[in-house]
């Protein structure tokens, strides 16, 4: 989302209307040939545009592809993407600015994006000291670590919780900001104690009519996701939900029905 | 009974050599022994009902696509963004391979060859397990041509979001996938007629589709006896909020909400109460506690004035006030319309600057009359129900919450008088959290 400059008193700042210079011939689609692109951005984005019955339905996975090589959707990546993609520039830059994770303001390439979820379930949970606290714990490091609040991130079992360049973590607690700072400083994983992914079913009808099979003395433990390569840890169990309840509030809860 | 999360822990699930050996893929190789039309007889007689909000029934939906040799397309919709829903997520990071099976049924019973899987862009762990799902799917022949030795074949795209709420509703969602902002179309023609690349267009939640499996291993007729007699089978139920175990739980289709909200979920933390709920996201109108006996179906909650929507529910105690959570919601739909009609952007913003009038002291109890008219005035009068998504949750907690409100505004007001009479407030600058638009103004 593009920020209307203002004043302090809050006025527009004059001139903040005037988008394009009438003069000038607007900007064509450029040319395939000369257009210096990355080779490997180039190799993306034409493997994302073989997928799809119509090109620019690689619209999206094109532009994701060059911020991650520019860092956000600057005037030079969405002309390679154009000129790639033989669309115009304003077309992609319709779409980059209508998505919320393309960068539409300067960010240097290899940045770390926080994502601070704020809506209703994260906030009931005291989101909004989290988002202040990770702001402030960005402030305080030399990286580039870009918090931003977001909408709904789905994941509201874990509220409230953050998404640190993509990896979900939760909950948190102000104190877990800085840890977050921490961690991208020295470049190891973030919170591996509160990522999602490692995360087990809540319902305890799950783990208790476990059936017939049982794993292999091989398989992988904890990750449920499978995606842990072979030299890692295996063996870490990260936080479950708590699945009994005490007998006495089950009690209870018999007499309230 | 646990269908869908049965045993969903089990270490390696989402590798194709553990969802085999459970029994994978015998679904399809049923169904592939059907014809087309034999499959979706099955699907329609499980009386399966669409997972992601409408409710709609599935069979009925994959009938109405033309029958004959055309480009028709099925899309599964894995862009979940319901403030409270998490089912999906815990679906595809877990058991892929049965949401890949899910829409190979599908396919073969609406005569599909080609399909898509639009997932949220957030979701990035969820898309490179199933990336790494299609590829093993491929590689065993559940995938592309000539399926299992039958006629049938299917490509499978995976599609990447990037962070934008109205392309969970389905027409945005094509748009999206065209590679164009996600607006919504208008309706009709509908997708099932012509939807992507104008072709007819299946789209289904991606816990519809992960169903499937289950349907044919146990037979359509079967899976109807579970649940009540219109809300067949059994659902995921993701609960946060304020509660003591927030998680996705699967329940069978009628029993009570509060054996979900207190029973499974341990309800709020000690020391509280519940004040209100919202049965299905932060889109339906909420509930009080005076509602939690209510049998948990499609239709028990239509019939209660909310709906089941993506069966996300969301627990509010009584450490919160309503005007806290009102502003919450108006602010997530304001962010999110995109734009396309008026009623639904100009709205949802009024709502959101309505809401800080209350909060600054401006407002005076006639404000109430004004947001719950207009709040009327959105809905139905839109492309896509974004803004009746707003209008309703807004205009229940006016409804039910009216004397709190009415509190509310009154002490805002004393409050605010307290300030002196030049001071000038500028709203919005003291929220890190507020909208685009200061509201400016001099006492």
């Amino acid at each position: 989302m593009s920020v209307v400059p203002r004043f302090d008193h809050g006025s527009r700042v004059p001139g903040w209307d005037e988008s394009v210079d009438l003069t000038k011939d607007p900007a064509v689609i450029p040319d395939k040939e000369t257009t210096p692109v990355p080779p490997e951005l180039r190799q993306e984005i034409e493997s994302a545009m073989a997928k799809y019955p119509d090109r620019r339905s690689a619209v999206i996975p094109a532009l994701h592809a060059a911020q991650a090589i520019h860092g956000w959707c600057s005037p030079e990546a969405i002309h390679q993407v154009a000129a790639v993609m033989q669309v115009t520039p304003a077309y992609l830059s319709s779409v980059a600015t209508f998505y919320d994770m393309f960068e539409n303001r300067a960010a240097p390439a290899g940045h770390h994006d926080v994502y601070v979820c704020t809506n209703i379930s994260c906030s009931l949970r005291g989101a909004d000291k989290i988002l202040d606290a990770m702001v402030g714990a960005a402030a305080l490091t030399e990286r580039e670590v870009h918090v931003r609040s977001f909408e709904c991130l789905g994941a509201c079992d874990i509220a409230p919780m953050a998404s640190v360049d993509g990896e979900y973590v939760g909950p948190l607690t102000p104190e877990d900001t800085r840890q977050i700072v921490e961690d991208l400083e020295a470049g190891r994983p973030v919170l591996p104690d509160k990522q999602l992914r490692y995360r087990k079913n809540a319902d305890p009808g799950v783990a208790e009519e476990a059936g017939e099979w049982s794993p292999r003395d091989d398989a992988p433990r904890a990750d449920t996701a499978g995606l842990t390569d072979a030299t890692a840890d295996l063996d870490r169990p990260g936080p479950t939900a708590p699945i009994e309840m005490p007998a006495e509030e089950a009690a209870a809860q018999e007499d309230d029905e | 009974v646990k269908l869908l999360l049965d045993r969903i822990d089990e270490p390696g699930l989402n590798t194709l050599e553990v969802y085999e050996r459970r029994g994978g893929y015998d679904s399809l190789r049923k169904a592939l022994e059907m014809t087309p039309e034999e499959a979706l007889e099955q699907i329609s007689e499980s009386g399966l009902r669409g997972r992601g909000g409408a409710g709609f029934r599935m069979g009925q939906k994959a009938g109405f696509l033309p029958h004959g040799n055309m480009e028709k397309y099925l899309v599964c919709n894995a862009d979940e963004s319901e403030p409270g829903a998490f089912k999906d997520r815990e679906l595809m990071q877990k058991n892929p391979h049965a949401l890949i099976e899910g829409i190979v049924i599908a396919s073969w019973a609406a005569e599909i060859n080609r399909a898509f899987i639009y997932i949220r862009g957030e979701y990035q762990h969820q898309a490179d397990i199933l990336e790494a799902a299609i590829a093993e799917a491929e590689a065993a022949g559940y995938l592309g041509e000539g399926i299992l030795g039958s006629e049938h074949s299917l490509t499978l795209v995976l599609h990447r979001g990037a962070g934008a709420y109205i392309c969970g509703e389905e027409t945005g969602l094509l748009d999206s996938l065209e590679g164009k902002r996600g607006n919504p179309r208008l309706k009709p023609p509908f997708p099932a007629i012509e939807g992507l690349y104008h072709g007819p267009t299946l789209i289904n939640n991606v816990e519809t589709l992960y169903t499937l499996p289950f349907i044919f291993r146990m037979g359509g007729e079967e899976y109807a006896k579970l649940g009540t007699e219109t809300s067949a089978g059994t659902k995921v139920v993701s609960i946060s909020g304020d509660i003591q175990r927030p998680g996705n739980y699967e329940i069978e289709f009628g029993i009570p909400a509060r054996e979900i909200i207190y029973g499974l979920g341990g309800g709020p933390p000690e020391g509280h109460e519940i004040k209100f709920w919202f049965p299905g996201g932060s889109s339906s109108p909420v509930l009080t506690k005076d509602d939690l006996d209510i049998s948990y179906d499609y239709d028990s909650l239509a019939k209660a004035g909310s709906m089941l929507g993506t069966a996300s529910i969301i627990v509010v105690d009584d450490s919160h006030t309503v005007l806290e959570v009102a502003k919450k919601v108006a602010g997530f739909y304001a962010h999110e319309s995109c734009g396309k009609c008026v009623p639904c952007r100009e709205g949802t913003n009024w709502a959101v600057k309505m809401l800080r009038r209350v909060e600054a002291g401006e407002a005076t109890p006639m404000d109430l009359d004004i947001m719950a008219s207009y709040c009327t005035a959105i809905i139905g009068n839109c492309l896509c129900v974004l803004g009746d998504a707003m209008a309703m949750p807004i205009g229940s907690m006016i409804e039910k919450f009216r004397p709190e409100l009415e509190a509310e505004i009154e002490a805002a007001r004393q409050r605010a008088d307290a300030v002196a009479l030049h001071d000038v407030v500028p709203l919005g600058v003291a929220d890190p959290h507020a909208g685009p638009m200061p509201v400016h103004t001099a006492r």
